[in-house]
């Protein structure tokens, strides 16, 4: 039964698209907890966290994000955790997420210049006070331009999610074109929305950064 | 746990991973190929005083960079023979896989050439050199040494990005997991396989663009 592509679609279409952003919004948490302990494993003094926080990011940076979904969706059930595609969804992202907020917020950290720290303790303050009320205010403005212009990333690539058959945006959009047959309609469509989240998140992400570097 | 993890079985498929490999390494060349001539078009047409040129290279950069490759490859495949156009799959991949990265080419060679600063340009003129001859001494060093690197971070990226063209049948490397898994049901095994192929190229080409970049640009050779 061949149905036209109505209004009704885009309706579901737009319904699917909360569960793209809901789980770009659960990578955004999960891996960016993740990422605060990769970015800590990452500078702190101890060469073995180092190495650590380094293979992890290799790793994750170093395989395409299809292969890690696949992964969680057939390997998690082998060590007894029942998932589904929302799960492995959920899990892989974040673990994803992680490896590249790590090294965002390593690079903001390192961009204050030592002379601060040292400052600091000239100051008498005690290393907790150094970075919170020195290092971190200066790193957090480096810091936010970029972790928004990530989160585009992250919208765009909760997209593979509908190969594991996680009905977001993407899939919605090819089971809409299955009914309807009109394929061109439907994923432009989906492209629109995509582009419409997409798009304001880069537009802030730029204005952050113009208004945010204007100090230094 | 009492699973029975069996890589060894993935060894019969050799031939078959081998061949997905050729052919996502041929599938990054071209893009990254084709990428480039549409990025330069679109770089040299966004810079532009004319709105006629910059207006639409803008939105083309826009619009790609903000949309998923997923998508845009669907259209590409599923969308365009309802306007008449029937691709391959192959096809259909390098087109969709070209056009996703002309919007990136382009952004990188904006950046690489404003990274060459005017006061050089005007010192090689000034020294009698004739605007070609800037270019070529001057400006072509310069620039390329200033985007090498995002050029070559760009190709592992979309070497590991070719893994979603896959999903519309293309045999390169990732669908190689689908086939083996489909052949002896080993799922994980077959998937974490591929995925760890992708690190060892990943490496690899990092490897071999430091190296290039070392020969290249570190050790100057003696002119």
């Amino acid at each position: 039964m061949i149905r036209e592509f109505a209004g009704a679609d885009v309706v579901y279409l737009l319904l699917a698209a909360r569960w793209t952003v809901a789980l770009a919004l659960v990578a955004m948490l999960g891996g960016g907890l993740l990422g605060l302990v990769i970015a800590a494993l990452r500078i702190v003094p101890f060469k073995p966290a180092n190495w650590l926080a380094i293979l992890y990011i290799n790793l994750i940076q170093g395989t395409p994000l299809l292969g890690q979904l696949f992964i969680f969706f057939f390997g998690l059930p082998l060590i007894g955790i029942q998932v589904d595609a929302w799960t492995a969804a959920a899990i892989s992202l974040s673990i994803y997420a992680a490896a590249f907020f790590g090294e965002i917020w390593r690079g903001a950290l390192q961009s204050v210049s030592i002379r601060q720290w040292e400052a600091g303790a000239s100051l008498g303050l005690t290393y907790g006070q150094r970075l919170f009320y020195v290092v971190l205010p200066q790193a957090l403005r480096v810091a936010v331009a970029p972790t928004v212009g990530f989160l585009v990333q992250l919208i765009k690539n909760t997209s593979l999610t509908a190969l594991i058959g996680f009905v977001e945006l993407t899939r919605a959009g090819q089971i809409i074109s299955g009914a309807t047959f009109a394929p061109l309609r439907v994923y432009l469509v989906v492209a629109v929305v995509y582009f419409v989240i997409c798009f304001s998140l880069s537009q802030m992400s730029r204005r952050l950064e113009r208004k945010l570097h204007v100090a230094r | 746990m009492n699973y029975n993890f069996r890589f060894e079985i993935l060894l019969r498929y050799q031939a078959e991973i081998l061949q997905g490999v050729l052919l996502t390494l041929q599938l990054s060349v071209l893009t990254m190929v084709f990428g480039l001539v549409i990025g330069l078009g679109v770089a040299i047409a966004a810079g532009s005083p004319s709105k006629w040129l910059s207006v639409p290279a803008r939105f083309y950069v826009e619009t790609i960079r903000n949309t998923p490759l997923l998508v845009q490859l669907f259209i590409v495949f599923f969308g365009l023979p309802s306007l008449g156009v029937r691709l391959s799959a192959d096809l259909a991949a390098v087109i969709a896989l070209s056009i996703n990265m002309g919007a990136y080419g382009a952004e990188i060679l904006r950046a690489g050439f404003e990274s060459v600063r005017r006061s050089q340009i005007e010192a090689g003129r000034s020294l009698g050199l004739t605007a070609a001859q800037t270019f070529r001494h001057v400006v072509l060093f310069q620039a390329t040494k200033a985007i090498y690197p995002a050029l070559a971070s760009q190709f592992v990226l979309i070497m590991l990005a070719t893994c979603v063209v896959s999903s519309i049948g293309v045999t390169e490397l990732f669908h190689q997991a689908a086939f083996i898994d489909s052949r002896t049901y080993r799922s994980f095994e077959a998937y974490t396989l591929i995925t760890l192929s992708y690190l060892i190229l990943t490496l690899a080409f990092r490897a071999l663009f430091s190296f290039i970049y070392w020969a290249v640009f570190v050790r100057r050779p003696a002119r």
